[in-house]
C-alpha cells in the first residue's frame, strides 16, 4: 500500500472551499478533503459517510441521522452535530443548490452530539439524495463561526474530515494532498499523496499522460478525439463509471417565447432534423447515448416510453412547411467548452440548414454565453446540466413555470409554461410512495417530449482514463468527485 | 539624466492611470459578470444567490463609484481582492510574476542576442548561401504561430525523444534544492523560452540584417574603410552600433507583445505565470484580478520603455536626454 497518484485537474479551481465554490474542479479536489453525511452507490442508493445510519418517520416528514463517533477535523477537533447545524446555516447562504434542496426543511435539531433530526414541511421524495459532499459539504464550525466567511484564511488551506488533507498549492502548477493519518476508517486511505497537476492545454494533458507524468485523466480532461488513442496505450484502463449521480445531459435551449421557435412544430422539426447518432459516433467518438427526453436513463423514474424523434430530415421539412416557416434568421449559440463542442455546434448548424433553416452562429465565451441565455437573448443555445439522480432535484427546475426568472441561467430559460407540467412536478416532489412518484414523472416525461420545450441531444459520458495499476478509484456513483479514499496502487 | 528619468516616471504614472480607467470600462463592456459565471458554475442560480454575489463583488454600486474605489485602491498600491480566488490580487500576482519574468526575460535575451548575431552574419555574408539560409529560417519562425511551434516542440523533444519535460515549471514532487533545482527549472524552461524567443528572434534577425545593409552603404563607413580600419572593427564599431538603433526601438515595443505571447506559451507548457492568470481571470470575469494583471503588465512595459530610452543613449552617445 501507499504511493502517489498524479491526476490532472482542469481548469485550475478558483478555490477549494467547497461550501463557497461549487464548480467542477473544486469538487474534484475538495471531495478528498471534505465529506458529506452520505455518499451514493452507482445505483444511487444512499451509503454511510459521516452519518453511519438514518431513519425516516412513518409520515416521511422526519429524518434522523446518527453521526459516526470518533471523527475528527484535520486539526484534531471532534466532528459533532453542532458542525452539521452550522454547515446547513452557512450553505443556505453560500450554496444555491443546497438552499433549493433545503427549501422543504422546516427545522434541523441536534438532540445530542451525534444525532441530527430534520423535520420537513411536507414529505419530499428525493430528500435522502441531497447529502453528497458536493451538494452538502460539512464545514468546521470552530474555524468559521463568527468570521467573515468569504475572506476566512481557511478558504485557502481548507480543513475537513476527509481521507486526505490539504498540504500545498503552487498556483498554476499543482495542488498537493496528503493522507489523513487519523482517518476514521482504519487503514484508509491507502494512498500517501495525491498531486493534482494543473495543465491548461488539452493536447498538453494528453502528452502528460502519454509520457507517464500523470496517472489519472478524470472525465473531460482530454479532447474526445484523443480518448480512443490514449485508451489503446499500454497499461491503460478506461471507465465510464462514476457519473451516475450527476448524469450529465446535453440539450439545446430553444427560446419558446419568440419567432418561429414559439411554434411547437418548429421545435419538433429541430428534433427530427438533427442527426444525434452522428453526433454521438463522430463528434463524441461513440461515447454517450442518444437522449430520449428530459431525464437521463441513469436517474430515477426514467422511461423510454415517450414519443420518438429519429433523424428524419423529410419529416422536419414537412413540419417546418406546415408551421409556415419562411427562412427567418435563427441565432445559434455554441458552448465555449473546447473543440468537441465547437464541432458539435457546426454539425447542428449543418443539420438545421439542410432542412432549410436560416442559422447564424453567434460566437461567445462561457461568461458571455451565460449572460445572453439568462437575458433570453438567443434562439438556440447549447448546454449540458447535471441531474443529481432525481427529477425533483435536477429536471423540474428546467421546465416548471415558477423557474422562469430573467437574468439567471440554468432555470427555465426557454420560457416553457404548461400548468399541467407545473402540477406534475409539484406533486412528484412530495408524493408517496415511490410508485406514485414514478407514475407522475413518467407522465411528465411524455408530455415534455411531445412539446419539445428544449431539444435533448445526448446523455454525455466522460470516461476516466488511468493506468491499470490504479485500483478502486471509482467506487460510487459520484466517482472521482467523491475522493480517492478507496483507491490503491498495484505494485 | 536623473531629471529625464523623473520626468518619464511622472509621465508613466499618468499613462498608467489612463490605462486603469480605460481598462476598467473595457472589461465591463464584455457581456457576463463574475456573478453570472459563478452562478453558472454552481449549476444553480436564483435571484438571492446572484444578488448576494453582486453585492459581494461590489457590482451593485454605480459604475463611477466602483471606478473611484478601484482607482483609490491602485493609488494606495492596493490592487483589491479577488473574490473568485479568495485572495488579495497583489498576492496572486506576486506568486506568478517571477515565473513570467523568468520566461519572458530568457526569451527576450535569446531572441535579442541570437537575432542580432544571425542578422549580423546575414548582412556580413549578404547574397551568399549562409544569408539565404538564415533568412529562410527566420521567415519560417516568423510565419509559424507560437502555439504550433510549441506543440511540435513537445512532440519532438518530449514525446519522441524524451529529452525535455513537456509541461510545468519544475518536476512536481521531486523536492529538489540548490543546483539540482536550478537545473530542473532550466530543463523545463528551455522549450517555452525557445518557442517564445524564436518568433522574436526572427524579427530581430531580419531587422538587424536590413538595417546593417543600409548603414553599410553610408559615407562614414567608406571613410572608415579609407582610414584603413579592419573589417571586423568597421562591422562592430561603425555598422552594427548604428544599425542597432531600430532594433532597440523594436525591442522596446516588443516588451508588451512578449507578454501577449507569454499567454499562449504559458498555456501550452503549463507554465505558472501571469499570462495564464490573466487568461483565467478574463474567462471568469474576475475584474479585480484582470485589472491587477493589466496594471502589472503596463508597469512592466513602461519600465521596458524607460530602459529602451536609456539604452539608446548607450548605443548612440549623440542622443541627448531632453530635460
Amino acid at each position: 500500500m501507499g504511493g502517489v497518484i498524479n491526476a490532472v485537474i482542469q481548469p485550475e479551481p478558483p478555490g477549494l472551499m467547497l461550501a463557497q465554490i461549487q464548480n467542477g474542479p473544486t469538487q474534484m479536489v475538495s471531495g478528498n478533503i471534505f465529506e458529506g453525511l452520505l455518499r451514493y452507490s452507482p445505483k444511487l442508493e444512499p451509503l454511510p459517510e459521516l452519518a453511519e445510519s438514518w431513519s425516516v418517520s412513518e409520515d416521511a416528514k422526519t429524518y434522523t441521522f446518527k453521526l459516526r463517533k470518533g471523527v475528527t477535523w484535520h486539526d484534531g477537533k471532534p466532528f459533532t452535530a453542532a458542525d452539521v447545524l452550522f454547515s446547513i446555516e452557512m450553505l443556505k447562504q453560500t450554496h444555491a443548490r443546497a438552499r433549493n434542496n433545503l427549501a422543504q426543511v422546516d427545522k434541523v435539531e441536534a438532540p445530542d452530539d451525534y444525532t441530527v433530526v430534520f423535520t420537513l414541511k411536507q414529505p419530499f421524495g428525493p430528500f435522502l439524495g441531497i447529502f453528497e459532499v458536493g451538494s452538502m459539504p460539512m464545514v468546521p464550525k470552530h474555524l468559521y463561526e463568527g468570521t467573515d466567511w468569504k475572506t476566512n484564511a481557511y478558504n485557502n488551506a481548507p480543513v475537513g474530515t476527509g481521507p486526505f488533507m490539504f498540504k500545498e498549492w503552487q498556483k498554476g502548477s499543482f495542488i498537493r494532498l496528503v493522507k489523513n493519518p487519523n482517518y476514521y476508517e482504519k487503514g484508509k486511505p491507502y494512498i500517501d499523496e495525491i498531486y493534482w497537476q494543473i495543465i491548461p492545454d488539452a493536447a498538453a494533458r494528453s502528452v502528460a499522460y502519454e509520457t507517464g507524468k500523470v496517472d489519472v485523466l478524470p472525465g473531460g480532461s482530454v479532447e474526445n478525439f484523443d480518448v480512443p488513442r490514449l485508451s489503446k496505450l499500454k497499461d491503460t484502463c478506461v471507465t465510464g463509471a462514476g457519473w451516475e449521480f450527476f448524469s450529465p445531459l446535453a440539450w439545446l435551449w430553444l427560446n419558446n417565447r419568440q419567432g418561429p421557435l414559439a411554434d411547437k412544430r418548429v421545435r419538433q422539426a429541430i428534433m427530427f432534423a438533427i442527426d444525434r447518432d452522428f453526433a454521438k459516433d463522430v463528434i463524441w467518438n461513440g461515447l454517450g447515448k442518444v437522449a430520449t427526453g428530459p431525464s437521463a436513463s441513469t436517474i430515477k423514474y426514467y422511461t423510454a416510453d415517450v414519443p420518438k424523434y429519429p433523424y428524419d430530415p423529410a419529416k422536419a421539412k414537412a413540419l417546418l412547411k406546415e408551421a409556415g416557416y419562411k427562412g427567418e434568421k435563427i441565432r445559434l449559440l455554441p458552448l465555449a467548452y473546447g473543440e468537441t463542442w465547437q464541432r458539435w455546434g457546426e454539425a447542428v448548424k449543418q443539420n438545421l440548414m439542410d432542412v432549410g433553416m436560416n442559422i447564424e452562429t453567434i460566437a461567445t465565451d462561457v461568461a458571455g454565453g451565460n449572460q445572453k441565455i439568462g437575458d433570453w437573448d438567443y434562439d438556440i443555445a447549447f448546454t449540458y446540466l447535471y441531474q443529481y439522480g432525481d427529477p425533483a432535484l435536477g429536471v423540474g427546475r428546467n421546465y416548471v413555470s415558477s423557474a422562469i426568472a430573467k437574468g439567471q441561467v440554468f432555470n427555465n430559460v426557454e420560457g416553457y409554461s404548461n400548468p399541467e407540467i407545473d402540477k406534475l412536478f409539484a406533486d412528484g416532489a412530495v408524493a408517496t410512495p415511490d410508485s406514485k412518484r414514478k407514475e407522475i414523472y413518467e407522465k411528465a416525461q411524455k408530455i415534455l417530449v411531445e412539446d419539445v420545450p428544449v431539444a435533448w441531444m445526448l446523455e454525455l459520458q466522460f470516461p476516466t482514463i488511468m493506468r491499470c495499476k490504479v485500483k478502486n478509484l471509482i467506487t460510487t456513483g459520484i466517482g472521482v468527485n467523491d475522493g480517492f479514499k478507496d483507491a490503491w496502487l498495484d505494485k | 539624466m536623473l531629471s529625464f528619468v523623473a520626468q518619464r516616471v511622472v509621465k508613466g504614472v499618468i499613462v498608467l492611470l489612463a490605462i486603469v480607467v480605460l481598462n476598467f470600462f473595457l472589461i465591463r463592456l464584455a457581456p457576463g459578470d463574475p456573478a453570472a459565471v459563478m452562478a453558472g458554475e454552481a449549476g444553480a442560480s436564483d435571484q438571492i444567490f446572484v444578488k448576494q454575489l453582486r453585492e459581494k463583488f461590489g457590482l451593485d454600486k454605480p459604475l463611477p463609484e466602483q471606478l473611484f474605489i478601484y482607482v483609490k485602491g491602485v493609488v494606495t498600491l492596493d490592487l483589491g481582492f479577488s473574490f473568485r480566488q479568495q485572495a488579495p490580487v497583489a498576492k496572486l500576482i506576486g506568486e506568478r510574476l517571477p515565473a513570467t519574468l523568468l520566461l519572458t526575460l530568457t526569451a527576450f535575451a535569446i531572441s535579442l542576442i541570437a537575432g542580432v548575431l544571425f542578422g549580423t552574419f546575414a548582412a556580413r555574408f549578404a547574397g551568399t548561401f549562409l544569408d539565404t539560409a538564415i533568412t529562410v529560417f527566420a521567415l519560417i519562425f516568423y510565419a509559424m504561430p507560437i502555439f504550433w511551434v510549441a506543440l511540435m516542440g513537445i512532440l519532438l523533444f518530449s514525446v519522441t525523444m524524451d529529452w525535455l519535460p513537456s509541461f510545468g515549471y519544475e518536476t512536481v514532487g521531486a523536492n529538489l534544492t540548490g543546483l539540482a533545482h536550478a537545473a530542473d527549472v532550466g530543463a523545463h524552461l528551455i522549450m517555452p523560452a525557445m518557442t517564445l524567443g524564436l518568433f522574436f528572434m526572427a524579427t530581430y534577425t531580419r531587422m538587424t540584417r536590413a538595417s546593417m545593409l543600409e548603414v553599410k552603404r553610408l559615407d562614414f563607413v567608406k571613410t572608415a574603410r579609407a582610414k584603413g580600419l579592419s573589417d571586423a572593427v568597421i562591422q562592430r564599431r561603425h555598422v552594427l552600433r548604428n544599425a542597432l538603433l531600430p532594433v532597440v526601438t523594436l525591442a522596446g515595443v516588443h516588451a508588451g507583445t512578449l507578454i501577449g505571447g507569454a499567454v499562449i506559451t504559458e498555456t501550452v507548457f503549463a507554465w505558472p505565470g501571469i499570462g495564464r492568470l490573466m487568461y483565467d481571470a478574463l474567462l471568469q470575469r474576475d475584474y479585480n484580478l484582470l485589472l491587477g494583471v493589466f496594471v502589472t503588465c503596463s508597469i512592466m512595459v513602461l519600465i521596458f520603455n524607460l530602459i529602451t530610452d536609456l539604452v539608446y543613449r548607450l548605443v548612440d552617445p549623440r542622443i541627448e536626454f531632453a530635460s
